[in-house]
């Protein structure tokens, strides 16, 4: 691997399906991206120690079949979970989303050790699920979405950001109101979805009926993020639903500077 | 042993897909159906241990958050007991019936260390609360839960003796079948039961081909013949004789028509010649110059008779197919997205009203949606255009169109199987699916269809698919391969007979992957099995390729070899099952010669009430089924996927306005981009299919100049759905609509590049036939420039000027307007080629001047529901004066001017400041256009009669839910 490059792994397996646009992401922010088969990982052609930030995409992967991220979800936890283990224990970063969430969600990588007993075992199950939305189906719509929390990711993102969701479980259930307190309280919840002007939002505002109107979360360092909404699919300016609306605002839209941070923030503690 | 696993939300859990069944029961009428709860269940065989078993239910298949699970050993576990107030009604995939979750299943188990897993079988339980009469469950069983044609009700889940799917005990023999000896009765008799859909005449051919040979085909080889000459494989109507009857200037006349598609669709193009087009006609899909580095191809089929039986399965195996036809063109193209047009009965049609043995249009209609959802969000294809129709006509033969657009690396377009390179079939494996596809779509539809051709249904794979897409780009970026194409209708038997055709081909189908054993050679290679492709691949290659497809888990096997010896020489077992000589079978189709007639249609001029009240019509027009939202079946699809979209389908400040086309930029990071877009209309062709296919063209055209497109860099697709060609008045209309597709295609320099017919979309039942109303698809792929420079057609600021642009005639004909009081009408919309060129040119140039706000064009509905759309789309008012509208006619009536539905027209926004450059730039092009009015703060929509009284004065948000409302399901 290239000295003093930021390395992206965009991990792909049978039907991940947003990985270009998250590599296009990542290349335009002075990254490397490279496309990677799990194959490749668990033939150990490729190492996942040799990159900085770690990417599961969009899709469907393996169909969804069972449900959501599920196969993939144990593929992780079991075949490749010390190098997951050590990767994060080295401070790197990882990012989940859409299917690439509710798989971390479903390994227990998010949102990972909730307290420090946890956190010494290295050992978290899963804590919280993505269901069925509410509606019962597939919905492609533009959300508006109010960044909290602290994670390295979402800094400096404006109030209200506009992200669109393409997915039919997206209802993030934590374990129990236990899991939900610890999540507040660790300052975990990185995404709440929000009506335009950040306030309490109703359907399809919240397009899924997500508890608490959570969209995504993060672990409590903050460095792994994962969630529902796709950042990568807002970009570029001409990507808003109705830019030819808006006055021309430099070429990007709302997502890039998620990805901004990314880079940055390994330029500045990872190289 | 079998292992029961039953898995349960736990109580308190929102059930959503139980909850949709309760509302599809609702749709029913039953309403005794109080609760509807849903148990997966998942059948295990194979040597596991009981520890293991409860490890794969708690990490595999239960979500622990928010499921349960029980799991039984089906010889020794005691029955659970169900609960007294309700109904249980297990339902399970048919034998042979492929589900790919019983694959990723199986993995998962491996993931986990758990060897000894032999076979998962699925079934869902579902809990019916309520009391539920006996008849109704009938209803309920056998209309929402379950499609016969690929499922059944398990009545003993417990009694499963195995999960394997039974092996036919067929042994091998070579089968004949006696043609030379049989006589002209009996050869009839053999076509109609082998399902071989020949006529005599071409069965004669064959018998013919034999005596010669002196030898009698095997059934191999008669299949063979058929698949190649099916109508849907060979395009006999359009390529046969036509002895043509039509008058004109009140004079019968009668010509004859040599291939209708060389002397119509095809001739426009070689007129047009534009230097852009890469490749016409002869691949699977049509090719045109695109930027620097890639062309872009396009192509839509149909599945209509598949998604008519099983709605699911039928929508979902044809964006499979068309998606495999852009993987197929050239060396391999890139989906970048997808088209869906469809056409059902109303959805309210009563049940008392459908033909015997057809599913209610409501069913056909969710089934298609959901098939479209599932394969291209699957896929990762986005969804972008597309319409749906609705007429009663389409109540026994839906029509499902689905297309695909790709993006090809130019030195990419070139193929050819050469002497010695192999032939490797790569991605799904073959079984009994879909077999007599081909055949059964040249055919007419009957009540006994959906027994009889049980298996042309079936259902895809799409990570399958997406797999094999992942692994065939690797391998043409290496240039692994010297030529591919799609296993489509017909299976191995098209593909590698069409890729062996100039040359010879040898194959061992003894060497092609079984999703079973005990399959039949000829129902190897006749299989329609989905997910397969058939590439040539030089020996020197094959290592590399193989170990491409290995790396994303993609199965490829060497079937065979490209010979030079003219023949199709097919072995099983060491046996040669087929000999034929590749001329006879693809030149030795008879010609045949068919008669059409064209007649107009009597019609006469609807006599309307002299008063009427335009607030209530515009309603009714706006609510119309052809009209209002689709948002509800939109929002289902994926249409941003790829992150290439710039102009989505919905547009405007809440994401709702209908948009004229979508425009993407695929090459992420640059501005070049295109806009894809359709004109059908079924109506007009019931007046007249030559100036419905004038109409559907300029519909198409004008949808990609109102987003900003570049009308000269138009290419477009024609996919014609008609009734049986064997009857002269169905082919006469197909004659004239093709002659419509000639006149406007050359009128407007649009270049075909091409198209798909499929005809034979009747529905026969107690003799009477039912045919569809011949519909023709246009479907349109522009090039543009500069995305950054497209437009939208939502209002964007109070103030601006509304401008008509292009004359409103008294051509109300086939309109929505005419139809919200039952009627037809008599005047269709004609064409004014030379001034719909002008018209489209000078706003594409308005458009790249940045002198319009926002612009969308006139089609169904006219003026009144263009204006109204941009209105509320926009989230502004508008006042509009119809005295202004540029306008040619007798009187100038009100409702004509706002319901007329003339080509070529458009409204545009444009701000006062623009104006007079706008106004010069259209009048030196001699384009008629006018201010009628200005977009207002106030949300207020008011249309003011030539009188200057208000016709329409009434509020955007009640136009807006007049419009959404009808399928907001």
């Amino acid at each position: 691997m290239n000295q003093g490059n930021v390395n992206v792994i965009i991990l792909r397996t049978a039907g991940t399906n947003c990985d270009r646009e998250a590599a296009f992401a990542f290349e335009r922010c002075g990254a490397r991206p490279r496309l990677v088969h799990i194959n490749q990982l668990l033939r150990k052609e490729v190492q996942l120690r040799d990159f900085h930030i770690l990417v599961i995409p969009g899709g469907f992967t393996y169909g969804d079949d069972i449900e959501s991220g599920r196969i993939l979800a144990n593929e992780l936890r079991l075949r490749l979970g010390e190098e997951l283990c050590r990767f994060l224990g080295d401070g790197k970063l990882m990012l989940g989303i859409c299917n690439g969430f509710q798989v971390m969600v479903k390994a227990g990588i998010l949102p990972g050790p909730l307290d420090e007993g946890e956190q010494k075992q290295h050992a978290a199950g899963q804590r919280a699920t993505l269901i069925n939305n509410d509606s019962g189906k597939f919905e492609d719509r533009w959300c508006h979405l109010r960044p909290v929390g602290k994670s390295v990711w979402t800094q400096g993102l404006r109030e209200v950001v506009y992200f669109p969701v393409a997915h039919a479980e997206g209802k993030f259930v934590p374990q129990d109101d236990t899991v939900l307190d610890l999540l507040r309280k660790n300052g975990q919840v990185a995404f709440r979805y929000c009506d335009p002007r950040g306030g309490k939002p109703v359907y399809p505002e919240n397009p899924n009926g997500s508890t608490d109107d959570i969209a995504g979360i993060t672990d409590t360092t903050g460095r792994v993020l994962g969630l529902m909404p796709h950042p990568e699919r807002h970009f570029l300016f001409t990507q808003h639903p109705f830019w030819t609306r808006l006055k021309p605002n430099g070429r990007f839209g709302h997502g890039a500077k998620i990805f901004e941070n990314g880079v940055r923030y390994v330029r500045e503690h990872l190289l | 042993m079998i292992w029961r696993v039953e898995i349960r939300y736990k109580p308190g859990v929102f059930d959503a897909a139980g909850e949709g069944i309760r509302k599809d029961i609702l749709d029913l009428g039953i309403r005794s159906v109080a609760k509807v709860e849903v148990t997966q269940v998942y059948n295990i065989e194979g040597g596991i241990s009981e520890p293991d078993v409860v490890k794969i239910c708690r990490e595999l298949f239960t979500d622990g958050i928010t499921q349960q699970y029980s799991c039984f050993d089906l010889n020794t576990s005691a029955r659970p007991r169900l609960p007294a107030d309700c109904c249980v009604v297990e339902v399970a995939y048919n034998p042979g019936v492929m589900d790919p979750v019983e694959e990723s299943t199986l993995k998962g188990i491996r993931d986990l260390g758990v060897g000894g897993a032999r076979a998962v079988r699925r079934a869902r339980q579902y809990f019916l609360y309520g009391p539920i009469p006996p008849g109704d469950l009938d209803i309920i069983v056998n209309k929402v839960l379950s499609n016969k044609l690929i499922q059944h009700v398990v009545t003993d889940p417990w009694a499963q003796k195995t999960l394997s799917f039974p092996a036919g005990k067929r042994s091998f023999e070579v089968v004949r079948v006696d043609l030379i000896s049989a006589a002209d009765k009996k050869l009839t008799e053999i076509s109609r039961e082998g399902q071989l859909f020949l006529n005599l005449n071409e069965m004669k051919a064959i018998r013919t081909y034999f005596k010669q040979l002196g030898r009698n085909p095997t059934d191999c080889e008669l299949e063979t013949v058929a698949q190649t000459w099916s109508e849907h494989c060979y395009h006999k109507t359009f390529r046969g004789n036509i002895q043509y009857r039509y008058r004109e200037n009140g004079k019968t006349k009668t010509k004859l028509i040599r291939n209708l598609l060389k002397s119509t669709i095809i001739k426009a193009t070689q007129e047009i010649n534009r230097p852009w087009c890469v490749s016409v006609f002869h691949d699977n899909a049509g090719v045109i110059r695109f930027s620097e580095k890639n062309h872009i191809c396009f192509k839509v089929e149909t599945h209509n008779h598949p998604s008519a039986l099983e709605p699911f399965g039928g929508a979902n195996t044809g964006i499979g197919g068309v998606i495999r036809d852009i993987l197929g063109t050239g060396l391999g193209a890139r989906p970048v997205c997808g088209t869906d047009v469809f056409c059902f009965a109303p959805p309210e049609t009563p049940f008392d009203r459908l033909p015997a043995g057809t599913l209610h249009p409501k069913k056909i209609m969710k089934g298609v949606v959901s098939g479209v959802r599932d394969y291209g969000n699957k896929m990762g294809i986005p969804t972008v255009n597309g319409a749906i129709l609705f007429d009663e006509r389409f109540v026994g033969n839906p029509l499902v169109y689905c297309g695909s657009v790709g993006l090809i690396p130019k030195d990419r377009v070139k193929k050819a199987a050469r002497k010695g390179d192999l032939v490797v079939v790569v991605g799904g494996r073959t079984g009994r699916d879909g077999i007599h596809g081909a055949t059964f779509s040249s055919g007419e539809l009957t009540e006994e269809s959906e027994t009889v051709s049980s298996g042309a249904v079936q259902i895809g794979d799409p990570i399958q698919e997406k797999k094999m897409l992942d692994a065939l780009m690797q391998a043409r970026d290496k240039g692994l391969y010297a030529a591919v194409t799609d296993c489509g209708a017909g299976g191995l038997s098209s593909a590698v007979g069409e890729m062996g055709s100039k040359l010879g081909v040898r194959v061992d189908l003894g060497k092609v992957p079984l999703k079973y054993q005990g399959l039949h050679y000829d129902e190897i290679w006749i299989s329609e099995s989905q997910e397969r492709m058939v590439l040539a691949v030089p020996p020197a290659k094959i290592k590399a390729l193989l170990e491409v497809f290995a790396g994303e888990n993609v199965e490829a096997a060497v079937i065979g070899e490209f010979t030079a010896t003219g023949r199709l020489d097919l072995f099983f077992k060491g046996q040669q099952v087929c000999d034929l000589n590749m001329d006879f079978l693809h030149d030795g189709l008879p010609k045949i010669t068919k008669e059409a007639r064209w007649r107009a249609p009597k019609v006469t001029s609807p006599r309307l009430p002299r008063s009427v009240d335009l607030n209530a019509k515009l309603k009714e027009v706006l609510g119309h089924y052809n009209v209002c939202s689709k948002e509800w079946v939109v929002r289902q699809y994926d249409h941003e996927v790829q992150g290439a979209s710039v102009i989505k389908p919905f547009v405007g400040p809440k994401c709702d306005g209908p948009s004229d086309a979508s425009v993407l930029a695929p090459e992420l990071g640059s501005t070049r981009g295109f806009a894809v877009a359709n004109g059908i209309n079924v109506r007009y062709g019931l007046l007249d299919p030559f100036w419905m296919a004038a109409s559907c063209v300029d519909e198409a055209l004008r949808q990609i100049v109102a987003v900003g497109g570049d009308p000269s860099r138009v290419a477009i697709l024609d996919n014609f759905c008609w009734g049986n060609p064997d009857k002269p008045d169905r082919l006469g209309g197909l004659v004239r609509a093709a002659e419509g597709c000639y006149k406007a295609a050359v009128g407007y320099r649009v270049p075909f590049i091409s198209g798909k017919d499929s005809l034979y979309n009747e529905y026969t039942q107690d003799k009477k036939s039912i045919a569809i109303p011949g519909t023709l698809l246009i479907s349109a792929i522009g090039i543009i420039e500069d995305v950054t420079k497209t437009v939208t057609m939502d209002f964007k600021t109070p103030g601006n000027m509304i401008y008509c642009v292009g004359t409103t005639y008294d051509e109300l004909g086939g309109s929505i307007y005419l139809d919200t009081y039952g009627m037809l009408g008599a005047a269709v919309p004609k064409v004014d080629f030379r001034q719909g060129v002008k018209n489209f040119a000078a706003l594409a140039r308005a458009v790249l001047r940045g002198l319009v706000r926002s612009l969308h064009d006139c089609s169904e509905g006219g003026l009144g529901v263009a204006l109204a759309e941009m209105a509320f789309s926009g989230g502004c008012g508008a006042s509009v004066r119809l005295a202004d509208v540029p306008y040619k006619g007798k009187d100038r009536r009100e409702d004509t001017v706002l319901f007329s539905e003339s080509n070529s027209r458009f409204v545009a926004e444009v701000r006062p400041e623009d104006r007079k450059k706008f106004e010069q730039l259209l009048r030196r092009q001699g384009v008629p256009c006018a201010a009628v009015g200005q977009v207002e703060a106030v949300p207020a929509f008011v249309v003011r009669c030539p009188d200057g009284e208000p016709c329409v004065d009434t509020n955007i948000e009640v136009l807006k839910q007049a419009w959404r409302r009808p399928l907001q399901w």
